[in-house]
């Protein structure tokens, strides 16, 4: 068997590999990604809901939380321990998570996602100019 | 077991079904176990909120722009100098808020200044219009907006008769007092339509609107739908008109005049 333009091809496909694998060679011999740590309320310790629901499902319950207080006009969330929250962002999460630079945003950076939420509703840092 | 087509097309047609129930099963259990939603205890209630105002105790300019100032700041609406303002209850003559400006009015009227706002309108041209449902009738009667759906095509605008609503061409925080915004309301972004919600938020923590808190009196909310009430009082008792009747939008403002 013979390959035709031999040369070509393998120095194509080293190439090839040679950009394919540079994130993994650029990435070797360091840490791996650690979670990050963030900023907890001092004075509560239980969020709305569970630790696990609140990280894996809080944007479809600020979804949900937007569209019944909006929409349904029904503004009060009891959650499964029958504790009585007020369906707002502001008002509620933000109150006890006084710090969005500290909380939000170590995810969102991390994760490479960039929410709306802040373009209209006010952070509890406040606003600058 | 005999292997035969009909056999498998039957076991992959009930392992797909049950993929379908299982994902649906998920997909229903967002809003956490066993939570549930309800209505705050002190929220203000009706099947039709109305406004009545006394334009007799409310005439000129200077009293309004207080009644302005108390909503704009509860609401974090910006002053923008020039044609791009936005406004959510403002101040403007007889002959530039309702029909037909009679040649010889009588002078008292034809000097009033009238607080002007959404109307709040019960076939509201602007709801019928909007593309995505950004605004949106509530049962209560009140007009409201998602600003998380508007998209800025200003149909509203052009739907609305009234004048009531107000587009975003630039950044409204360039124009708030960003030391003291209220910070239990949200602010708007650059290219949405906004309007008066009748304070909404207030009414569902038990409250009264900012503008009729702020009146003295002079401004009074209430059910229309309900006959023993303080609007439907008024409205017996007084003469009252509303802005251009004859569109049919059914506006929820009354004035006394």
């Amino acid at each position: 068997m013979k390959l035709y333009n031999g040369g070509k091809i393998i120095t194509g496909l080293v190439i090839f590999l040679g950009i394919f694998l540079a994130p993994l060679a650029y990435n070797v011999g360091k840490a791996a990604y650690t979670q990050p740590k963030l900023k907890m309320p001092e004075n509560e310790k239980e969020c709305i809901e569970s630790k696990d629901f609140m990280r894996t499902k809080h944007m479809q319950l600020l979804n949900d939380w937007r569209d019944f207080a909006l929409r349904d006009g029904t503004r009060f969330y009891v959650n499964s321990k029958g504790k009585q929250f007020e369906m707002s962002l502001q008002k509620t999460c933000m109150k006890c998570h006084t710090n969005k630079a500290e909380f939000c945003d170590k995810c969102h950076l991390d994760a490479s996602v960039t929410p709306y939420c802040w373009d209209c509703h006010i952070q509890p840092e406040g606003l600058k100019k | 077991m005999n292997h035969t087509r009909r056999n498998f097309l039957k076991f992959a047609g009930l392992t797909a079904a049950g993929l379908c129930v299982a994902s649906a099963g998920g997909a229903l259990a967002v809003s956490g176990a066993g939570s549930t939603i309800k209505d705050g205890e002190k929220a203000l209630k009706a099947k039709r909120w109305g406004m009545v105002i006394d334009s007799k105790k409310l005439g000129t300019k200077e009293a309004i722009d207080v009644l302005a100032k108390a909503c704009h700041s509860v609401h974090n609406v910006p002053n923008i100098p020039g044609k791009q303002n936005v406004k959510w209850i403002w101040a403007d003559s007889y002959e530039h808020g309702f029909d037909q400006p009679n040649n010889y009015m009588e002078e008292s009227v034809e000097k009033r200044q009238f607080a002007l706002l959404c109307n709040h309108c019960t076939n509201a041209p602007c709801v019928r219009v909007c593309p995505t449902q950004a605004t949106y009738k509530r049962p209560d009667g009140i007009v409201a907006m998602d600003y998380h759906r508007c998209i800025g095509c200003r149909y509203c605008m052009a739907g609305c008769p009234f004048g009531a609503r107000s587009f975003n061409f630039m950044e409204p925080r360039l124009h708030l007092d960003l030391a003291t915004l209220n910070k239990e309301f949200p602010t708007r972004m650059r290219g949405v339509v906004e309007k008066c919600n009748f304070c909404v938020e207030r009414l569902a923590m038990g409250k009264q609107p900012a503008c009729a808190e702020a009146s003295n009196g002079a401004v009074v909310f209430g059910d229309l739908s309900d006959p023993a009430s303080e609007v439907r009082k008024l409205l017996r008792e007084h003469y009252t008109i509303r802005r251009r009747p004859a569109l049919g939008t059914e506006p929820g403002v009354y004035y006394i005049i």
